[in-house]
């Protein structure tokens, strides 16, 4: 039982992430602290999840993309869009559903540009998308005009920061369709076609599966996901700034989903441990605040911990750790 | 006929004469500038380039504008077409710092006046370009602190918010800041964080910080406003009045931090003015009239605080 709980792949993710939780509330022991203010939860473990929901959203869609094998490096350029598009649409007196519809289907569009480009045309999945993260920032700077734009809308607001039953709202979102995800690839065959895409795409193609079909729709999904987060992100400030939102937030959704447990190669993939990683990459961010580290050295910390976790993730190093272990134990014996 | 020939001749030498005689007087009434600005990235940045054009157009001054969209080498193409077209003087915004060198050799060679805004170069010659123009972070540092500490009678407990590290407003504006409260031992930074110059982070800093210090925060400086506007609705989530309960000082005066400033949301906000057109044409006038300028010179900068914003929200272009 408790072998098969280390072996998991959310297990050295869930590692690290007590590891630091511990060392946060060893310096500061309000880390964990949860009030109630203003009639909802209020607290450093509300903000970890309220602020780090967006990297979660990107990790689910990069998620699917990397279990195809690819990657998707446009997430933080289709953020920005549908930021400024969200905040033209509001602007213009469109109502929120519209203008929500509006943004998860430009970060819809702009995935299926990625995966045509991928699976139909054969261009390497960071090459493809490197072309929309570039062109994609462009494109958002002109429906800004080079502006950050102001959104004034309660309801627009409500979505990243509102809070329902005392629970932040965008967390709760999130974590819908983490679970909804969850229950559609693997409770259909749709987990099981992307895995095998991404095991072996020809093998795949000549059992009969739609591999190119099957692998568009990953990035059609996110892109809908980076849609999405663009919603979350310019709701959160109440202002799209085409320069700036979603910038190196590809990185962020890459690191929580290898972090999680899902293999680069593509062919296998933990939606849980994607979730987890996003929580951890957020929770080392601030910790970084509260344990007040400059600046200009925070780079530092946060790359030998991911340096870790990953390092602990890999099979072979565990293998020879333990190997070590057992010799050691014999030694003294 | 033959009579007619050398007749013809005088006339045409006649017109040509007067054509260039005419020409030689627009060339002196119209000044001629090449502008190479570096994209159009923020909103500070495309209200120095409507400057730069709004000014030009009132002077009568020709401008040629270049957008370098974030390239050296779209700027370094803009200057040599520059100095082909013979223009009287050349502005370059640099993207970056080196690399200048030879391109700046050309427009030396051809004798043609290169000024440099807002970011300077590195160069061993500094003979390259005439003068720079630019932003006084230092300064702009200097009078938020004093601002601070004439309000709070030097007493208070400060959280900084930093822009990106190691860039010039970051660096300048916390080592002035620093400088200038180190006169009163009562004005205390007690952390010192990030925001990246960007609203959701200096958000996120923010609410992390108001968790660890909670209600000894007396006072917010943040780099830039972006970040002092984020850090605003941190503080409204944790139930306390920015401008009130917490004092708010910020750097930039975009329109958006000077309505807070209406609203007695931020306390008081320092101008980084982004409308270098006056200057930079009055210096050129001068270097072409053949008269010295400073090496370096700074645009001048204002304060807005609750006794004047209300009077210049109106006016502000950006």
């Amino acid at each position: 039982m408790s072998r098969s709980f280390t072996r998991s792949p959310v297990f050295w993710p869930a590692v690290g992430l007590i590891a630091l939780v511990v060392l946060n509330t060893a310096v500061n022991p309000a880390f964990l602290k949860i009030t109630l203010l203003d009639g909802h939860l209020f607290g450093t473990p509300i903000d970890i999840l309220t602020q780090g929901s967006r990297t979660m959203l990107l990790a689910l869609g990069m998620t699917l993309v990397i279990a195809t094998g690819g990657v998707d490096l446009s997430v933080g350029s289709v953020v920005a869009i549908a930021g400024a598009v969200c905040a033209l649409m509001l602007q213009g007196g469109h109502s929120l559903a519209l203008t929500i519809v509006a943004a998860l289907a430009v970060g819809g569009a702009a995935g299926a540009v990625n995966g045509t480009l991928v699976a139909r045309i054969g261009i390497q999945p960071i090459v493809a998308t490197l072309i929309l993260m570039v062109a994609g920032r462009g494109v958002a700077q002109l429906l800004a005009g080079g502006q950050v734009l102001i959104v004034k809308h309660a309801g627009f607001g409500y979505l990243a920061n509102g809070f329902f039953l005392t629970l932040p709202v965008a967390p709760l979102l999130v974590g819908g369709l983490f679970v909804v995800t969850q229950l559609v690839v693997r409770r259909t065959a749709i987990g099981l076609f992307l895995e095998a895409v991404g095991d072996n795409e020809t093998a795949s193609r000549f059992a009969g599966l739609a591999a190119a079909r099957v692998k568009i729709l990953a990035y059609v999904f996110c892109g809908a996901c980076a849609g999405l987060a663009g919603v979350l992100w310019a709701a959160n400030v109440g202002a799209a700034d085409a320069n700036r939102s979603g910038e190196n937030a590809e990185l962020d959704a890459i690191f929580a989903v290898v972090v999680g447990g899902t293999a680069l190669t593509g062919g296998r993939f933990v939606l849980a441990g994607s979730l987890l990683g996003a929580v951890l990459i957020q929770t080392l961010t601030i910790s970084m605040y509260n344990l007040g580290i400059s600046p200009a050295v925070a780079p530092v910390p946060k790359a030998l911990l991911i340096v870790g976790v990953s390092l602990l993730q890999s099979d072979r190093l565990r293998r020879w750790l333990a190997g070590l272990w057992t010799r050691g134990g014999k030694g003294t014996a | 006929m033959q009579k007619l020939l050398p007749r013809l001749v005088w006339v045409a030498a006649g017109l040509f004469a007067a054509t260039a005689s005419l020409h030689a007087q627009a060339a002196k009434k119209q000044l001629k500038v090449g502008f190479a600005q570096t994209g159009a990235e923020s909103a500070w940045r495309t209200a120095n380039s409507e400057s730069m054009k709004s000014e030009a157009a009132k002077r009568g001054i020709d401008l040629k504008f270049s957008d370098g969209q974030g390239k050296q080498e779209n700027q370094i193409r803009a200057v040599r077409s520059f100095i082909t077209q013979g223009v009287d003087a050349i502005v370059i915004a640099p993207i970056v710092e080196t690399g200048w060198d030879p391109v700046l050799r050309d427009a030396k060679r051809a004798k043609i006046p290169v000024i440099l805004t807002d970011r300077t170069i590195k160069t061993e010659d500094e003979s390259l370009f005439a003068c720079f123009i630019g932003s006084d972070f230092y300064e702009e540092g200097r009078m938020a602190a004093d601002w601070l500490a004439k309000k709070t009678s030097g007493k208070g407990r400060i959280v900084e918010l930093q822009g990106t590290p190691g860039s010039a407003p970051a660096n300048e504006r916390r080592k002035a800041f620093g400088d200038a409260i180190a006169k009163y031992p009562g004005l205390k930074i007690i952390d010192s964080q990030s925001g990246n110059f960007e609203r959701s982070t200096g958000k996120v800093v923010m609410e992390a910080l108001l968790k660890k210090h909670g209600r000894t925060i007396e006072i917010v400086y943040a780099h830039n406003d972006d970040m002092a506007l984020g850090a605003i609705q941190a503080i409204e989530a944790a139930g306390l009045k920015p401008g009130k309960d917490i004092i708010i000082v910020s750097i930039d005066a975009i329109k958006e931090a000077v309505q807070a400033v209406v609203d007695g949301k931020i306390n008081c906000t320092v101008e980084c003015n982004p409308l270098f057109g006056p200057k930079v044409y009055d210096t050129i006038a001068k270097l072409v009239a053949g008269e010295k300028v400073p090496k370096k010179a700074f645009n001048k900068d204002e304060l807005f605080d609750s006794t004047n914003a209300a009077a210049v929200i109106a006016k502000r272009q950006y």
